[in-house]
Order: C-alpha cells, then sequence, then structure tokens
C-alpha cells in the first residue's frame, strides 16, 4: 500500500481560505486604495502557491 | 471606419504566430498519423511547455473578454474567476497524476477512454464522449466571438475576418496538430503578458492611481453584497471541480511526460491566476473612465473600448493581436480533444471496430476540422447571447461528468448503472433549473431560499451524486459485481521512461 501522504492536508487551507467570502468581503483595510475584498484574493493566489511548492517538496523529500 | 494603425499591427502579429503553427509538426518530428502523436504530441511534453499550453488553454480569450466584462457590468461577483482559480490547482494536484497514471498505463487519449475501461461499459463511455463534445463546441464558438469582438473594434468587417481566422486555425491544427497550439502558446504568452502588465501599470497612472479607481466605482460593485455570498462561492468551487473534466484539460494533462509535470504545474499555473486577476480589474478601470461601450457588444467590449481610448493605434493593435492569438491555442486544442473523444469513442467504438491507427488519426483530424466549422457557424449564425448560454449549460452538464472521471479514480466500489443513473438525473435537472432561469442566470434559489442562491451545476451535481452513492451502496448489497478492465497493476506508477 502507498505511504499516507499527510502533506496533502496543506492543500486544504487554499479552499477554506476563499470558499467563505463573509471573511473578507470588506472595504477595509485598503491597500493602496485597494479594497481589501480585492487585494486579498491576490495574496490568496500567492498563499496557494506557496503551499503547493511546499507539499511538491514535502512530498520529493520523503521519496 | 476601419483603423489602419491598429490593423497593420494586428495582421503582422497573427499571420506571424499563425505561420509558426504551419510549421509546428516539423517540431519534434514522428509520425502524426498516429492519435498519441498528432493528438498528444507523442505524451512527451515538459513542465516548460506543458505550462504554457495548459495556460493558453484553460486561460481562454473569452474568459479575457467574459471576466472583465462581467466586472464592468456586475462588479465584485465578476472576480468569483480569482478563488475559482485559486482552488482549482490543489485538486488538480491530487486528482490528475492518478488519471495520467491509468491513462498512460492504458493508452488513454481521452475521458471516455479512461471511463469506458474503469466501468468496463461502452455505454458509459459514449455518454461522457458525447456530454464532452457538446459542452466543448458551444466553448470553440465564444473563443471565435473573442476574435469577433477585437475585430469589430478595429472596424474590420467580422464574417470575412472570421471566416480567414477560422481556416487559418483548421489548416494548422490539421496539419501540426496538438504540436501547433503549444507551439502558438509561446508568442501567445509574450504578446498577452506584456501587454496586460503595461496596460495594469500605465492605465491607472492616467487615471490617477489604483485609489482614484476604486473611489468611482461604487461599493456596491467593488465589494460583494450578503445576497451574493452563495452565489460567488458555489460558482467558484463548482467551475474549479468542473474545469478538468473539460476534454481539452484532460488532453494536455494527458500530454505531460510523467506526473512531477503536472503536479509541478499545479504550483506554477496559478500564475496566470494572477493574470486573468490583473485582466478583471480592468473592469473596474473601465468603470473609472467612464468607458460606455456601443451595442451589439456591450459590455463584451469595455475592455477593447479602454485599451482604443488610453493606448495608441499600434500598441491597440498588439494587444487586439495578443486577445486574438490567445484565441487560437484553446480553440485548436479544444477541437482536438472533441475529435479525439468522436473517433475514439464513437467512431471506432460503434462503427469501425476494426479501424486502423492511421485510420483514427484522420477521422480525427477531419472531425477537428467539423467542429470548428460547426463553431463557425454557430457564432455567424446564432445569437451571441444563445451561444454564451450554451457555454453556460456546458459548465452545468460537464460537472455531471465527475463521478464517472474522478470519483471512480477513488471509489472502487462505484456501480456503473448507478453513475448513469447519476449523470441522467444531473443532467435532467440542471437543464431543468437552467430553463426555469430562462438560461439567463447560472445560480438559482435552492427550496426558494432567494437569500441563498446556489450555481445551478452544483446543485445538480449534489443530486447526481446522492444518486451515484445510493444505487452504488444498493448494488452492492443485493450482490451485483464490480465490473472493470483495469487492474491493480494499472493504478501504480508507471515505469520511468516508459
Amino acid at each position: 500500500m502507498p505511504k499516507r501522504r499527510w502533506a496533502l492536508l496543506l492543500l486544504i487551507i487554499p479552499f477554506v481560505s476563499v470558499l467563505y467570502p463573509d471573511w473578507y468581503s470588506r472595504l477595509q483595510p485598503e491597500l493602496a486604495g485597494i479594497p481589501f475584498f480585492v487585494w486579498y484574493q491576490f495574496a490568496m493566489v500567492v498563499l496557494g502557491v506557496i503551499i503547493t511548492i511546499g507539499v511538491y517538496a514535502l512530498e520529493a523529500a520523503r521519496q | 471606419m476601419i483603423r489602419g494603425d491598429e490593423l497593420v499591427v494586428f495582421a503582422i502579429l497573427f499571420v506571424g504566430v499563425a505561420a509558426t503553427g504551419f510549421l509546428a509538426y516539423r517540431w519534434r518530428r514522428a509520425d502524426l498519423r498516429s492519435l498519441d502523436q498528432w493528438g498528444l504530441a507523442g505524451r512527451t511534453f515538459g513542465t516548460v511547455i506543458n505550462w504554457f499550453l495548459m495556460g493558453g488553454d484553460l486561460y481562454t480569450a473569452y474568459t479575457f473578454i467574459a471576466v472583465p466584462a462581467l466586472v464592468f457590468g456586475k462588479g465584485a461577483i465578476g472576480l468569483f474567476a480569482i478563488p475559482y482559480t485559486i482552488i482549482v490547482y490543489p485538486l488538480v494536484y491530487v486528482v490528475m497524476p492518478k488519471l495520467w497514471r491509468v491513462g498512460r498505463h492504458r493508452g488513454h487519449v481521452t475521458p471516455s477512454d479512461y471511463v469506458a475501461d474503469r466501468f468496463d461499459s461502452r455505454l458509459l463511455g459514449l455518454l461522457i464522449a458525447i456530454t464532452g463534445i457538446v459542452a466543448t463546441i458551444p466553448y470553440i464558438a465564444l473563443q471565435m466571438f473573442g476574435i469577433e469582438v477585437v475585430l469589430a473594434q478595429m472596424g474590420v468587417p467580422v464574417e470575412v475576418a472570421l471566416i480567414v481566422a477560422f481556416l487559418i486555425l483548421a489548416v494548422f491544427t490539421y496539419l501540426s496538430g496538438l504540436r501547433a497550439p503549444a507551439m502558438i502558446a509561446f508568442a501567445k504568452d509574450v504578446l498577452i503578458w506584456s501587454a496586460i502588465l503595461v496596460a495594469v501599470i500605465y492605465i491607472p497612472i492616467r487615471l490617477g492611481g489604483y485609489g482614484n479607481i476604486f473611489a468611482h466605482v461604487p461599493t456596491k460593485l467593488s465589494i460583494l453584497s450578503y445576497k451574493s455570498y452563495m452565489p460567488y462561492a458555489t460558482l467558484a468551487f463548482g467551475s474549479a471541480l468542473a474545469l478538468f473534466l473539460y476534454p481539452h484539460a484532460v488532453t494536455s494533462v494527458l500530454a505531460s511526460k510523467d506526473e512531477k509535470v503536472i503536479k509541478r504545474n499545479a504550483a506554477f499555473l496559478p500564475a496566470y491566476s494572477f493574470l486573468l486577476g490583473l485582466i478583471a480589474i480592468l473592469g473596474f478601470m473601465a468603470i473609472a473612465a467612464g468607458i460606455h461601450p456601443a451595442k451589439p457588444y456591450l459590455a463584451n467590449a469595455a475592455v477593447p473600448e479602454l485599451m482604443a481610448s488610453m493606448f495608441p493605434g499600434p500598441f491597440v493593435g498588439y494587444i487586439f493581436a495578443a486577445i486574438a492569438i490567445g484565441a487560437l491555442v484553446p480553440a485548436s486544442v479544444m477541437s482536438i480533444a472533441s475529435a479525439n473523444l468522436f473517433s475514439r469513442n464513437i467512431y471506432r467504438e460503434f462503427f469501425r471496430r476494426s479501424a486502423s491507427g492511421a485510420e483514427e488519426a484522420t477521422v480525427s483530424k477531419i472531425f477537428s476540422g467539423l467542429v470548428k466549422l460547426g463553431a463557425l457557424l454557430f457564432i455567424l449564425l446564432v445569437p451571441t447571447t444563445y451561444v454564451i448560454n450554451f457555454q453556460l449549460a456546458g459548465g452545468v452538464w460537464i460537472l455531471q461528468t465527475l463521478p464517472a472521471v474522478f470519483l471512480s479514480l477513488y471509489v472502487r466500489w462505484l456501480d456503473r448503472w448507478a453513475v448513469v443513473a447519476g449523470w441522467a438525473v444531473g443532467m435532467g435537472l440542471g437543464t431543468y433549473w437552467l430553463v426555469q432561469e430562462k438560461f439567463a442566470a447560472s445560480t438559482f434559489a435552492l427550496f426558494g431560499q432567494t437569500n441563498y442562491e446556489v450555481y445551478i451545476a452544483l446543485a445538480a451535481f449534489i443530486a447526481n451524486m446522492i444518486v451515484v452513492v445510493g444505487g452504488s451502496g444498493i448494488a452492492r448489497l443485493v450482490g451485483a459485481g464490480i465490473r472493470t478492465r483495469l487492474t491493480e497493476a494499472d493504478y501504480e506508477v508507471a515505469p520511468t521512461g516508459a
């Protein structure tokens, strides 16, 4: 049987970060005049990349 | 009125880049009389090539028109494209390497190949093939619509120009197969990234900075209203589940040379999500710039008009070329993917079981042209709103193939008849709800809850899943056998260098 891939659980974070708009559909705090709602989602794109690269690295290290 | 300076730059770039598609058959030269070579480029694409190909394939020209148009017209709800393209990649990371692995062992070219093997069911394979083709044709038509919008903006007679674009597209796809869009994707990316980066830096300078742009956007447009939370979340989630069920997405995954390519690109493809986000913001800029797009394209012309009002003619031609070339890549891959569904899963499976590999590839090449011809007629003869409605419906329909294509990779006790029944229920309910909304909306009030409208595709999918899981449970209880042509070895890691 394949070994358990616990690192994959980290991939839940991107879902949690954007699938509940009640959290982030706000104007404040603005970033250089850009509403929180907008810049937060751009930040989550970056976070998603970091997490996926992290998971890839963790999995590669175990092999 | 024809805008000469825009058109000259546009024409040079468009023809120049399309020409690389004609020569792409020489790239990694192989015998293109096999479907593996013509339709999947020999399954040899590494991380970099596949990043360009999938970026060009998934983030389509139509998306680049429609997303900012939605932001321009309806505000923040249009940004659902950002969470959608964030959460799709964790799914890709987990699911697609597995589909690739089985596909590599068994020589699958289409999702339908996999499903027919997995359930030992020609019927289920056929249903998946038909769903894929029907969902893809309006999508190809909308790529042509993307070209049409920028052509019209330049004052070109659209019918003639679209027929020319169609011929170029059809011939290079016929000649070079998947190699052509992969090669064009490089040039397309250089154009689109440079154009958008210039736009998102220069336009805010002209409009007095991002703060000033958002100061001109009413709050009810710049953030979600309470009522939009549920549509926003369900549209993002449902669209993410559906994206990699589309045949063209599966094609680009299967063209990868190994599993690492897929996983790495699950990490790197969000660069395009960032780009898409920037393009969405152009919708807000068009509001702030006081753009009033005219009939017949209305909001869909918002960004092209914004560009035309901000930049000198030659650079406008450059941007429009980026959009039009951006349409060639997905249109080509989509036509290849649906042609493979036809040749493999309908023609050979039901009409010519003895067809050779070369015959199969020939049928695919011809059908890829017919699919695009159908899409061209669709866009020329059918009012655009109907084409958009069809594409919307395509998203609802394609999601109903999830139990057969994705869930079956993990759950071995699924029953094939339960999956057929779930598909039928999902298709039926989804279509019924679309009709109730007169195809004008993608969300509806489930159980009359007007404060919590949900994406129709997702609601139909949940009904589908209940039938699949319940039906499979019953089938196991009454002792129906599990039918499959796959063995345990088919799910295991493929030998490297295979």
